[in-house]
């Protein structure tokens, strides 16, 4: 199996920027579509048991993709996330921001970089975000931290048997 | 007015202090004099780093010193960590996702 692929992770604090680069065993094709499109994302991003669930999704330059993280009792917690940049499978850029359920957003946000890059049908996805604030920063971490208790309840076993049967 | 770590942490000054008396508490006067900025612009980085409970001080004599809380700084590193776990997580789900797209358009 894949999981073994190597995450290479990375926080600097005073920059107030995340790296990461992760390598997929599919190819580029697969794995761009994979973060691309709408039906897709909600599949994967959780993280469990967490679930994602996108409600508008235009992949365009301008576009958005507004969005929510779904905990298990039914909590949402709104993103939006507008597409600034497109190069088709090479990179994409967004700025990204909390908010309510009614698109009304937070003042400060968040640039990500994907990059996609393919060699021998592994491919690799490389990110970096930019926080605008410190304050914030520490809020996305702080975000993670909650899904984090969340996860201890994770089923990873859960996907692949439901997808098989549609 | 609320204070956090990553805060404390933004300044380059502070970020000096912290790792000075990382090594041994230091008085005020003692930590001003590695610096080129004024007392009055070390106090302030103090009372801030004070204010982030990232040090705090302690009376020996007249004298006050001032020592890192070791435990707090720990408490950034933790963050990450949880952070880092919630994209391996992710990641990990990817991976399955993409196996089980791969057999679904190979059966087709």
């Amino acid at each position: 199996m894949s999981n073994d692929l190597l995450l290479d992770f990375s926080v600097n604090k005073e920059s107030k920027t995340v790296y990461m680069t992760r390598e997929f065993n599919a190819d580029l094709e697969l794995v761009w579509e994979a973060w691309t499109t709408a039906e897709m994302l909600d599949q994967w991003w959780g993280p469990k048991p967490l679930v994602a669930k996108t409600k508008v999704m235009n992949f365009e330059v301008g576009g958005r993709r507004f969005w929510a993280m779904v905990s298990p009792d039914g909590q949402e917690r709104w993103c939006i996330q507008k597409f600034t940049s497109i190069s088709p499978k090479t990179n994409f850029k967004t700025y990204n921001t909390f908010a309510d359920k009614d698109e009304n957003p937070e003042s400060q946000g968040s640039e990500w970089d994907f990059s996609f890059s393919e060699q021998n049908g592994t491919t690799k996805v490389s990110i970096t975000i930019y926080n605008e604030s410190l304050a914030r920063m520490e809020r996305m971490i702080e975000g993670g931290t909650l899904q984090g208790c969340a996860m201890q309840f994770k089923n990873l076993d859960e996907l692949l048997p439901a997808l098989s049967q549609k | 007015m609320r204070r956090d770590i990553f805060q404390a942490i933004a300044d380059p000054t502070r970020r000096a202090i912290i790792a000075l008396i990382a090594l041994q508490a230091m008085t005020p006067n003692a930590i001003a004099e590695h610096f080129d900025t004024t007392r009055q612009g070390v106090s302030k980085h103090l009372r801030i780093l004070t204010e982030c409970e990232l040090i705090k001080q302690e009376h020996k004599g007249r004298e006050i010193y001032y020592q890192l809380e070791i435990d707090k700084m720990k408490e950034i590193d933790k963050w990450i960590e949880q952070f880092r776990k919630i994209w391996e997580t992710r990641f990990d789900q990817l991976d399955d996702y993409l196996a089980t797209i791969k057999k679904q358009r190979n059966e087709q």
